[in-house]
């Protein structure tokens, strides 16, 4: 006979099992990700950190010593926000709706509910990994100081789970991938210019400004530079992190119904 | 495969012989306006092969989603293994194997990976997962494949595959969703071979197929299913002997010029039941040779003629 206790729709044994899953798909392709996550933010930092701050005289503004110094942090934030959406986007329908691999996950005891937070998770961990290997870097350049940096790739992944989780929950819903091209151009793009890593959005017209500080990577931005340069306070700590979660918090419970409700159908 | 090998797999049927393994009463999918199932009933006893057959889009694997927990019943009842799909969905999994029409193996695992992470979903160790694949991989006969990509399998290697990774939990039910679609004749009959061998091990076997010879070679019982509801059911031989005659003698007409077939017209009129198929004509006596002689006498001369036994063909396309 089935036991008669009603089963719980999510547990930390299910959600391991995924994850155990995903670890083991990652090993045979992790080389190759890694070493991309990892150039990506070099590249900004290389490139508009170095490059362009070597033109910028006065970065008393920026109450940070150098120009590289502003940028370094704030690419960690917004990279984990674009690679997050990446992961969010393209990968996620292709594991719901093509490879069939959730599918057949739920003909296991795994609930949908596991399901869907466990691949959230999962981008946060991906996240996590390349944030931390971006912090090295930022280490080496002398420009992560504090040691409260060794908090800044969680932060880095809160900034990446709260888009993986609105986004995960929206691709969910989705048949088609046409929508993914805008999303990147006119959401993930003006977002990562907009979020005050490359300039204080101090600097942006008036409703600009609160459009930018409305967005969670804005958040992200400043929590990995207050941590990386030593400059946060209790205050904007508690602040910039309780308003990750709750993008996370009100994604994750979007995503457990929209995942339910696609691969129950 | 070693002799003592997954002879375990029986056993829980057995123990578990006083619940039914599916009951359905009046069970309903609906999409939308659109009813895919329509009410029907049906029962699976312990350790029986039972078989849903119908062409595709008569509601077969609506019928299987819900069974297998995945996809919420519009009316009616449900019980799977004693219990209530839709609130013990987890625990009903845990004792039950899905097979389905599309196989969704991981194709960035290797064949034995995807043997072990599965079972690790079903909370079985590392150890005894590494240890029941190797027993799996026997009953697939794919033991020198472990360690080669899947995406690098034969379509029967993959289903084999698909059917021994439903078998990681010991499942006192394996629902089988078209098993055999898209094999090659030598594929599909190793898979009836290996489906024949979990049948004696007592595993209830539920599976789903639009193929005639299928039902026939595995099924217990059967239904045959006919846009959402249940146009018969039986066991093979009985809806054979209720349906359509002993024999069934089949006629050919040579074809016009402009495609269409020379037949006579009131083939029906000769104390015959008939069903005029594209390409012949299908005519259900008890001795078809009889039959031929009486279409000879009154003038019908068809190019080709056969006789042979009545198949669940016929009874497919008698009901449907």
């Amino acid at each position: 006979m089935i036991s008669t206790t009603r089963p719980r729709w999510l547990t930390i044994t299910g959600l391991r099992h995924f994850l155990e899953h995903q670890f083991i798909r990652y090993r045979a392709t992790w080389r190759s990700t890694v070493i991309s996550s990892l150039l990506f933010p070099i590249f900004f930092l290389v490139t508009i950190g170095f490059g362009l701050g070597s033109q910028i005289d006065d970065t008393s503004s920026l109450g940070t010593t150098d120009y590289a110094s502003f940028v370094g942090p704030g690419v960690l934030a917004t990279v984990a926000m674009l690679q997050a959406g990446g992961l969010s986007l393209w990968p996620t329908l292709g594991a719901i709706k093509w490879e069939g691999t959730y599918q057949a996950a739920l003909a296991t005891p795994l609930t949908a509910a596991e399901l869907a937070t466990g691949h959230i998770l999962w981008i946060g961990i991906r996240v996590l990994v390349g944030a931390s290997l971006y912090l090295s870097v930022l280490v080496m350049f002398g420009i992560a100081t504090s040691p409260l940096a060794a908090l800044a790739p969680l932060a880095a992944a809160l900034t990446g789970l709260a888009f993986a989780a609105p986004l995960s929950a929206f691709t969910a819903t989705r048949e088609k991938d046409s929508s993914f091209g805008p999303i990147n151009r006119v959401g993930l793009t003006p977002m990562f210019l907009f979020s005050g890593a490359f300039f204080p959005v101090s600097q942006l017209p008036d409703t600009v400004e609160w459009f930018s500080r409305a967005m969670p990577v804005w958040h992200g931005v400043a929590l990995s530079r207050g941590l990386i340069t030593g400059t946060i306070g209790w205050f904007g700590a508690v602040g910039h992190t309780a308003y990750l979660l709750l993008w996370i918090l009100v994604g994750w419970l979007f995503a457990v119904r929209t995942f339910t409700a696609r691969l129950s159908s | 495969m070693r002799p003592n090998s997954l002879r375990h797999l029986g056993l829980a049927a057995t123990i578990g012989a006083m619940v039914r393994p599916v009951e359905a009463t009046k069970l309903t999918k609906k999409f939308g306006d659109f009813v895919a199932v329509n009410g029907i009933d049906f029962t699976v006893e312990p350790g029986e092969t039972f078989s849903l057959l119908g062409p595709n889009g008569a509601g077969k694997s609506s019928t299987m989603k819900m069974v297998s927990t995945v996809s919420p019943i519009t009316s009616g009842s449900l019980t799977v293994l004693g219990a209530d799909p839709q609130l013990d969905g987890r625990n009903i999994r845990q004792r039950m194997g899905v097979v389905p029409q599309e196989d969704n193996l991981d194709l960035e695992l290797t064949v034995r990976e995807n043997l072990v992470i599965y079972a690790r979903y079903f909370g079985i160790s590392w150890a005894a997962a590494r240890a029941l694949s190797n027993d799996l991989l026997q009953f697939a006969q794919l033991t020198e494949r472990a360690d080669a990509q899947v995406e690098s399998l034969s379509g029967g290697m993959k289903r084999r595959l698909t059917i021994a990774r439903a078998l990681v939990n010991e499942p006192e039910l394996l629902l089988l969703d078209e098993p055999t679609t898209g094999l090659d004749p030598q594929a599909r009959h190793l898979l009836w071979e290996r489906l024949y061998t979990l049948k004696e091990r007592g595993v209830t076997l539920l599976l789903t197929t639009h193929y005639m010879d299928e039902a026939e070679q595995l099924a217990d019982r059967l239904v045959i299913m006919d846009q959402g509801s249940i146009a018969a059911e039986g066991r093979p031989s009985e809806l054979i002997a209720s349906h359509v005659s002993k024999e069934v003698l089949e006629l050919r007409f040579p074809a016009h010029p402009d495609g269409t077939r020379n037949r006579p017209e009131g083939l029906d009129r000769h104390g015959f039941r008939v069903e005029l198929l594209p390409d012949r004509v299908l005519v259900y006596a008890d001795d078809g040779e009889a039959a031929l002689q009486t279409f000879r006498n009154n003038g019908v001369a068809p190019s080709a003629s056969m006789v042979r036994r009545a198949t669940l063909e016929d009874v497919f396309l008698a009901l449907t």
